[in-house]
């Protein structure tokens, strides 16, 4: 049993698979919030939907819109269960506040490999797995 | 001894619990918060301001804030539908529910001019929509002059004040050209200042991150808000959003600063420069120095001038055109007739300043359009023109971007007489 110890940007509890990128996520502009699918060109998870993972990624990118899109996305049913970041910022922590998906950084994130059943404790500012 | 060394373990494992608790206390309690702000917090003031403390405490804990600080005065972005869809509707129609603000706070531009869309070709959907955003605002207290010159119709800070502003481009201005202090806020973060009248303390807010680490030597004459423009691409793009003292600009007019202000935010996501005997911030002038000449200067113009396309959108204020930018179009545009779509976007205040001076109806005569509360950047007319022409870079940018259209960077006087021009292709 592994333990990550990182900070609470939002708490909460989720379990499930853990979807892992180096690059930036951009809410706005780089997913479509109809599907939870990644259409920026060129970027790693490109063609990938985040719905329903917990998605594990440095940080945000782009427009400070995207805290809505996250909004947007939970409302419809195609946002992530949880976020890991390395480093939050302001549209990633503004956009999991308002939508309340538990989220926690300060996090390891190369120690989490793609697809890993992970568990994170936003509360606790945690990250779990085997 | 297999007990002692297990007691052993089990202790060390309570002790690294103890300690990891201790340290993520530590983290988590980092901020200092006033008995009246730990209320806000647990909800004692209602859910709006509950959900905007709990954003602004998160954020200043990211920044390493120590405190939270009152503002005076709060811009909101995020108001074009467009942009914000059902859900972020809903996000703002939950807030108005028990959200009142506590600062003056103002808007930045809709999707839509509020009163004369149908004139400018706005679905009434869109309509229904767009007013419905602007009355969950309304209902929370903020003034509705929908605008991204928030500076030209009364939210104009003073030097050295605390604000929490979104819209880049009003961001530089006020820090750099008014001496304001703001963060580049994103549309929910300054609606939760508005809500609460805080901010947390830090970046820009602090003496030691407004001090230029670069400086600037223009070795060209810059004049007119195009070449502004231009200029403010290339430092952004150097530079990135590292503050810089500039040198080498002799005047430079209000507007001229505006298009800067724009211009260097969205290229390169600058939050403050300096610019020598024009800005009136303190700053230490820093030894590494980077060289803009004419010829990047003209680089970049080039960028932002498509040579194969046929301008059929031609556009100003972007940002917003202030009162003597519309007077000098109704000078320009005096007697003649334009025989393209020509948009005028402003403050609806500088459109009723314009009204009461007659210079809109010149302008309108000569069959140009006001498009008042809206911008080129927000409404939603992605696919409408195939070529637009502006004097703003930061037109240029989004036109190019996020409308795919293709752009020409001209002087407002070469933009009146393109306007003029016969279209070669009649559609």
């Amino acid at each position: 049993m592994a333990k990550l110890i990182g900070r609470k940007i939002f708490g909460g509890i989720a379990m499930g698979e853990a979807l892992v990128t180096k690059q930036g996520i951009s809410f706005f502009g780089g997913i479509d919030p109809s599907t939870g699918v990644v259409t920026e060109s060129g970027h790693e998870l490109e063609g990938k939907s985040i719905s329903g993972k917990i998605l594990v990624f440095p940080q945000g990118k782009g427009s400070t819109v995207g805290s809505y899109a996250l909004y947007r996305m939970k409302k419809e049913g195609t946002a992530p269960i949880a976020l890991v970041n390395k480093e939050c910022e302001t549209i990633v922590a503004v956009g999991a506040i308002i939508s309340e998906i538990p989220c926690v950084d300060k996090i390891d994130i190369l120690q989490i490999k793609n697809g890993q059943k992970i568990k994170v404790d936003g509360e606790k500012g945690i990250v779990i797995f085997d | 001894m297999m007990i002692k060394s297990h007691n052993f373990y089990f202790k060390k494992i309570l002790f690294l619990k103890k300690f990891n608790k201790k340290l993520f206390k530590k983290i988590g309690e980092k901020m200092l918060l006033t008995k009246e702000e730990q209320e806000m917090l647990k909800g004692k003031y209602g859910n709006a301001v509950k959900k905007s403390m709990e954003i602004l405490v998160a954020l200043g804990e990211i920044y390493g804030a120590e405190k939270l600080i009152r503002v005076s005065s709060v811009q909101v972005a995020g108001v074009s539908y467009d942009n914000l869809g059902e859900s972020g509707l809903e996000y703002l129609s939950n807030l108005s529910k028990d959200g009142r603000v506590k600062v003056l706070t103002t808007l930045n531009p809709a999707g839509m001019d509020l009163e004369n869309y149908e004139a400018l070709g706005i679905s009434e959907d869109f309509a229904i929509k767009q007013k419905m955003v602007i009355d969950s605002f309304a209902k929370m207290g903020v003034i509705t002059t929908c605008t991204c010159t928030p500076y030209l119709i009364g939210n104009t800070p003073n030097f050295n004040q605390h604000i929490a502003w979104s819209e880049s481009s009003a961001v530089a201005y006020a820090n750099s050209v008014l001496g304001a202090r703001t963060n580049r806020e994103g549309g929910p973060s300054a609606l939760a200042s508005a809500l609460t009248g805080r901010t947390p303390l830090y970046g820009l807010h602090l003496d030691e991150n407004r001090i230029a680490k670069i400086k600037i030597i223009v070795k060209t004459q810059i004049k007119g808000t195009q070449n502004f423009g231009a200029l403010g691409k290339v430092i952004g793009e150097k530079i990135k959003s590292t503050p810089c003292y500039i040198i080498g600009i002799n005047e430079a007019s209000m507007e001229e600063l505006k298009s800067f202000s724009a211009s260097i935010a969205t290229y390169g996501g600058a939050g403050i420069f300096h610019m020598e005997n024009i800005t009136p911030n303190k700053t230490v002038i820093p030894l590494e120095e980077l060289i803009v000449t004419k010829k990047e200067i003209e680089k970049a113009l080039n960028e932002m001038n498509m040579g194969d396309c046929e301008v059929d959108f031609v556009s100003v204020g972007c940002p917003h055109a202030s009162i003597a930018e519309i007077a000098k179009l109704a000078d320009l545009l005096n007697g003649k007739k334009v025989k393209k779509e020509f948009w005028i976007t402003t403050a609806r205040p500088t459109k009723k300043i314009a009204d009461m001076s007659g210079y809109s109806k010149i302008i309108e005569t000569a069959g140009a359009k006001f498009a008042s509360d809206t911008c080129c950047v927000v409404a939603p007319i992605k696919g409408r023109f195939k070529c637009l022409a502006t004097d703003s870079a930061k037109g240029c940018y989004y036109a190019y971007s996020k409308n795919q259209s293709k752009i020409k960077i001209m002087s407002v006087e070469n933009l009146v007489k393109e306007a003029c021009k016969e279209p070669s292709v009649v559609k």
